[in-house]
């Protein structure tokens, strides 16, 4: 898998590709939200002053999930009524997938496509997928604030989303995601921080 | 080419800033994780999220003061992992009118989040949120939870108001706000659901002790006496009383193994062997010895069993089994009475014409017997065996021990039950009290 390189229509800055499926990139010096056409690369739009958040985790930070060891590409930058929380781009060698980062909870996911999904949902409600059942346990109205690095889709023009959080028995977690026109389906499960094995993290001001 | 190189975030660092409200100096402690923030000297609620710290809350007048007892800012490991605490609350209940309060402490590491630590009453909880959704049964009119293959049963459902605050919270917090908080109990666990409009947050508690907490957060001075017995509080007993029974068990076992080795093992090796008539109307002095017998080996337990031809008669036999050597002599006094015969239910009978007597740890030695037959006069002639065996196994010292076993069980198993009683007192399903008809002894 070669790492093609390109330049940002907007700065000139070298831009790198760390995964080579990348739909979307952000320009680490212009912040310009680039997008991959056949032939090069269009500047979509200008990410804004990221919100401040408290994330350990970083662009390059370095872990391991079921075997599989993964690298944070990119990220979504969500607002809520608790402050905001991360969607984390990971490139494993096997596709990619989504560590969310919501108050230092961790929850792996990935795209479940292919599935018949509810036009919307309510608390209580269950759904059995892969034979698991699932119960929606938060509805979260959110508020795109930003992007960083590489994504595996387009994701820059957005407002307010709706999030159904689904949980089983078994700690397996599932999430609806209700950004576009038809709804998309995570599903994954909570994954403790000291199993991720993660390196490369921030550091934090008088913590080691 | 436009201007600008990479920069990556800085290290978030401690925030300093001024309370708005009074212009004291705050700190954030958890970086930007916190929702809100709580002044700690004017007690204004503030916008932990908006860099203004936009008050939401004034509460002091109504709350008053409630030092925590692990102060702000304080580290200490839990599990391995350092936390600070950076919140702290107190909640509150009413039962039938009385006011119960516990207090919550918001701890904080920036990789692993947020944890949380509990207080009543000198009982304390280590608490964390759950990965999985518990499932609820309800069975016989009792609901249990089942969280990843353990049952916990229902405790209590109360409206619990947060009626103190400081520092900070991963949720938006106010004075005066409830929520309905059930826990259900699995000692040494508790599995807490809170209910927030429709949705509900689980978390699971486990019991510490205040030393350990002490210890965990290097706190000066002793932790407060913890009061009563908690929901989720360890039995002291239970795991006694477990540990008592599977040593009964073996003991039994032990005892009964015991008993099959001394009954096979005792040689139960015949002595003395003698036949005697008693003639009740004779005038001849009744009493006599016999001849000497030799008992060898280990000092033994000696039975000596009489048989007799009794018929609707009794005999007494004194006996004294004498050491040759030493005179030193066993005194014993033996009833032998055999009575039967018919009346309108039948033929009935009373006594035994047989008898028998174990002398314990009698040593080796000559021995012989002296014997003492007295009856009525003019009953004609008693025929007696006398017989004598070394080395009779013996088996009510194995009752006296099982019993002496039983009596500690017991004991440790009804301080349980106890134990048990004054926990569930405290919940919503505590057993009816009985003041008036006197049955509670």
């Amino acid at each position: 898998m070669t790492q093609p390189a390109a330049n940002c229509p907007n700065c000139g800055a070298p831009i790198v590709f760390r995964w080579s499926s990348s739909v979307q990139t952000v320009c680490t010096y212009c912040k310009s939200i680039l997008v991959r056409t056949d032939v090069d690369l269009k500047k979509v739009s200008q990410v804004a002053d990221l919100p401040p958040n408290a994330s350990p985790i970083q662009i390059g930070t370095e872990g391991v999930y079921n075997h599989h060891s993964f690298v944070a590409v990119g990220r979504i930058i969500y607002e809520y009524d608790q402050g905001t929380w991360n969607e984390w781009h990971v490139v494993m060698n096997n596709g990619s997938a989504w560590l969310s980062d919501a108050q230092d909870n961790y929850v792996v996911t990935f795209a479940a496509p292919g599935r018949k999904l509810p036009p919307q949902a309510r608390i209580g409600q269950q759904y059995i997928w892969d034979n698991e059942t699932y119960t929606v346990t938060t509805i979260t109205k959110a508020h795109y604030r930003g992007v960083e690095g590489e994504l595996p889709f387009q994701y820059w023009d957005k407002d307010d989303v709706v999030f159904v959080d689904l949980m089983s028995e078994h700690g397996k977690f599932g999430t609806l995601d209700y950004s576009d026109e038809s709804p998309a389906l995570y599903l994954g499960e909570s994954v403790e921080f000291d199993d991720l094995k993660l390196k490369n993290l921030r550091s934090f001001e008088g913590w080691q | 080419m436009s201007t600008g190189s990479p920069n990556p975030p800085a290290a978030p660092h401690v925030k300093a800033m001024n309370c708005p409200g009074c212009g004291a100096a705050l700190t954030l402690r958890s970086f930007t994780q916190a929702v809100t923030v709580v002044c700690e000297s004017c007690h204004s609620i503030l916008d932990a999220q908006d860099p203004q710290l936009k008050i939401l809350q004034q509460f002091k007048k109504t709350t008053g003061e409630d030092p925590p007892l692990i102060p702000l800012g304080t580290r200490g490991k839990i599990r391995g992992t350092p936390y600070e605490a950076v919140g702290f609350q107190r909640r509150t209940i009413h039962v039938d009118g009385i006011p119960y309060s516990w207090h919550e402490y918001v701890l904080f590491n920036p990789y692993k989040g947020f944890r949380y630590v509990t207080e009543y009453n000198g009982h304390w909880n280590d608490v964390s949120t759950l990965r999985a959704l518990p499932a609820l049964n309800t069975f016989a009119g009792e609901v249990t939870v089942n969280y990843l293959g353990e049952n916990y049963r229902h405790f209590q459902t109360a409206e619990a108001a947060t009626t103190y605050v400081l520092g900070e919270f991963p949720w938006q917090v106010r004075v005066g706000e409830a929520n309905e908080v059930t826990d259900y109990v699995s000692p040494p666990r508790v599995l807490s659901s809170e209910k927030s409009g429709k949705e509900v947050t689980w978390s699971m508690g486990e019991y510490v002790s205040g030393r350990d907490i002490w210890k965990s957060f290097s706190l000066s001075g002793e932790p407060p006496a913890a009061i009563g017995v908690y929901e989720n509080q360890p039995s002291p007993f239970s795991a006694d009383t477990k540990q008592i029974w599977t040593i009964f068990a073996a003991f039994a076992i032990l005892v009964v193994v015991m008993l099959i080795g001394f009954a096979s093992f005792a040689s139960d090796e015949q002595v003395f062997q003698g036949d005697y008539v008693f003639d009740t109307n004779s005038h001849g002095e009744p009493s006599f010895v016999t001849d000497p017998f030799e008992l060898k080996g280990r000092t033994s337990t000696l039975e000596l069993s009489t048989h007799t031809s009794l018929d609707n008669n009794w005999i007494y036999l004194n006996y004294a089994l004498v050491n040759q050597d030493t005179e030193k002599a066993y005194d014993f006094g033996r009833e032998v009475s055999y009575y039967h015969g018919y009346d309108e239910d039948g033929s009935w009978t009373e006594g035994s014409r047989n008898d028998s007597v174990a002398i314990p740890s009698v040593p080796p030695g000559t021995y012989y017997l002296r014997v003492e037959p007295e009856s009525d006069r003019g009953h004609g002639t008693i025929r007696y065996e006398i017989t004598a065996k070394r080395d009779v196994p013996q088996f009510s010292f194995f009752g006296i021990a099982l019993l002496a076993l039983l009596v500690p069980a017991a004991l440790i198993t009804w301080r349980s039950i106890n134990f048990e009683h004054m926990r569930w007192a405290e919940s919503d399903h505590a057993p009816m009290e009985s003041s008036d008809d006197g049955d509670d002894d």
